[in-house]
C-alpha cells in the first residue's frame, strides 16, 4: 500500500492577465475568459528553469509534509517543456536538493505526466521508500505570442507542484489507479522540436470529454465507490468548460470540483499538483473522504487515481 | 421523422438556440457549434439513435455537416 504525504507548489512571480495577452495576440480579454475561464497566469522570469521551478515546488512539498530530502528514495519529475532533449531536469532537482545519487527519471508526457507520475509512485515506494513526483512546466516558452498564435498563447501559463508519495505513512491511502495511452490522435495536441505547441482544440476537447469521466467512473466502480460520495475531484486544470463537464456528466457537484485555472491558466502537468496543493491547504489537515485526481493530455495519455482516509 | 430532420433537431437542442443550418454547411465556420456542444451532439447522436461512437471516430470533421452526420449514423446502424 503507498500514502499520499503531501503536496508542495511554486508559481513564478510575475502575473500576466488577460489585457496583456490580448494585447499581444489580438484576443478580446473578455473573449479569453469566457471561452476559457482564465483570467490570468503566471509567466517565469528569464533565470528560472523547469528544474529550478520544480526544485521549489519540491522543498515546499518536503516543508509541508515535515520531510527531509535525504528521506528521498526515487525523484520521478513530469514536464513536457523541459529545456532540451536530454538530460531532462529530473537530475537537476536531486542535485539541488542535494540528493545527487538518489535515482531520478523523467516523465516527457506532458499534461498527464504529473497523474502518471503518482501512479506510478504508489507502485514503486514500496521498493523506493518516499517517491517525490515533481511536475513543471515553463509552457510560457511554448507558445507564440502573437495573433498566428492566440488559440494557445491564450491557455498556458508556467508553474511547478510536487505530491510526497510513501510507502510508510501520509494524509491519505492511494486505493486504486488506471492509466492509459493511445497514439492515434498524437498529432492533435504536441510540441515538436522547432515552433509553438499546436492543438486541435475540438478534437482534443471531444476526446478528454469522453475518456476523463470514463476513466474515473472505472476506478469507482471497481472500488465500490459511488461518484455521489467522492468528497473532491482534482483535475488537470485545462479548460473550466471542460471541468464542468467531467463533473456533470459524472453527476458529482461542481463545488466538489476544485479549481484554480482562472489563477494559473493550463500549467500542463503541474497543474494536478498545484491544485492538489492548494485544495489540501483548504482542508485544515482533515482528507476528507474519497478524492478522484484525474488527467488527460497530449500522447493522448489519461487516467484516474483514487485516494481515500486512512 | 426523417434522418435530417431528427439530425436537425438535435442540432437545434446542444445549440441551444433555433438554427437551420444547409445540408452541406460547416457547423464549425458557421459558428452553429464550438467544442462543447459538439461533445453533447456526440452523445446525443448515440443516445437518440441508438448507436455507438468510438473514441476513434470522435474527430469533429466527421461531425462537421448535417450530410456528413447523416452519412455517419446511417453507417452505423
Amino acid at each position: 500500500m503507498a500514502h499520499l504525504r503531501g503536496f508542495g507548489r511554486c508559481l513564478p512571480g510575475r502575473i500576466v492577465d488577460n489585457v496583456e495577452i490580448g494585447a499581444l495576440t489580438g484576443a478580446d480579454p473578455a473573449w479569453i475568459l469566457q471561452a476559457s475561464g482564465i483570467e490570468q497566469r503566471r509567466f517565469a522570469g528569464e533565470g528560472d528553469t523547469v528544474a529550478s521551478l520544480g526544485a521549489s515546488a519540491a522543498q515546499d512539498c518536503l516543508s509541508a509534509c515535515g520531510a527531509a530530502a535525504s528521506d528521498i528514495g526515487l525523484i520521478l519529475m513530469s514536464s513536457g517543456s523541459a529545456e532540451r532533449r536530454f538530460p531532462g531536469p529530473a537530475s537537476a532537482v536531486g542535485t539541488a536538493l542535494g540528493i545527487g545519487g538518489v535515482p531520478a527519471i523523467d516523465l516527457p508526457l506532458a499534461s498527464a505526466g504529473s497523474l502518471f507520475g503518482m501512479a506510478l509512485a504508489a507502485q514503486l515506494a514500496p521498493a523506493y521508500g518516499n517517491v517525490l513526483v515533481v511536475a513543471s512546466e515553463i509552457m510560457s516558452r511554448t507558445i507564440s505570442l502573437t495573433p498566428e498564435g492566440r488559440d494557445t498563447a491564450i491557455l498556458f501559463g508556467d508553474g511547478a507542484g510536487a505530491c510526497l508519495v510513501s510507502a510508510a505513512s501520509g494524509i491519505a491511502r492511494v486505493v486504486d489507479s488506471e492509466l492509459h495511452s493511445d497514439g492515434e490522435f498524437a498529432g492533435i495536441l504536441r510540441l515538436n522540436h522547432t515552433g509553438p505547441i499546436e492543438m486541435d482544440g475540438k478534437t482534443v476537447i471531444l476526446q478528454a470529454a469522453r475518456k476523463m469521466p470514463r476513466a474515473i467512473a472505472d476506478v469507482l466502480e471497481r472500488n465500490q465507490e459511488p461518484a455521489s460520495g467522492v468528497a473532491a475531484l482534482l483535475l488537470h486544470q485545462a479548460n473550466l468548460n471542460l471541468l464542468t463537464r467531467v463533473a456533470q456528466s459524472l453527476q458529482i457537484p461542481g463545488e466538489r470540483c476544485f479549481r484554480n485555472l482562472h489563477r494559473y491558466g493550463n500549467t500542463s502537468s503541474a497543474s494536478l499538483l498545484i491544485a492538489a496543493a492548494e485544495w489540501w491547504q483548504e482542508q485544515n489537515g482533515v482528507w476528507p473522504g474519497p478524492v478522484v485526481f484525474a488527467a488527460f493530455g497530449a500522447g493522448l495519455n489519461w487516467g484516474a487515481l483514487l485516494a481515500a482516509c486512512l | 421523422m426523417n434522418d435530417q430532420n431528427k439530425i436537425q433537431a438535435i442540432l437545434q437542442q446542444v445549440a441551444g438556440k433555433p438554427i437551420d443550418p444547409s445540408p452541406e454547411e460547416s457547423l464549425f465556420e458557421s459558428g452553429l457549434l464550438d467544442s462543447f456542444s459538439l461533445t453533447d451532439l456526440v452523445g446525443e447522436l448515440e443516445r437518440q439513435f441508438g448507436i455507438k461512437i468510438p473514441d476513434s471516430d470522435l474527430t469533429p470533421r466527421k461531425f462537421d455537416t448535417v450530410a456528413r452526420i447523416e452519412a455517419y449514423v446511417a453507417a452505423k446502424r
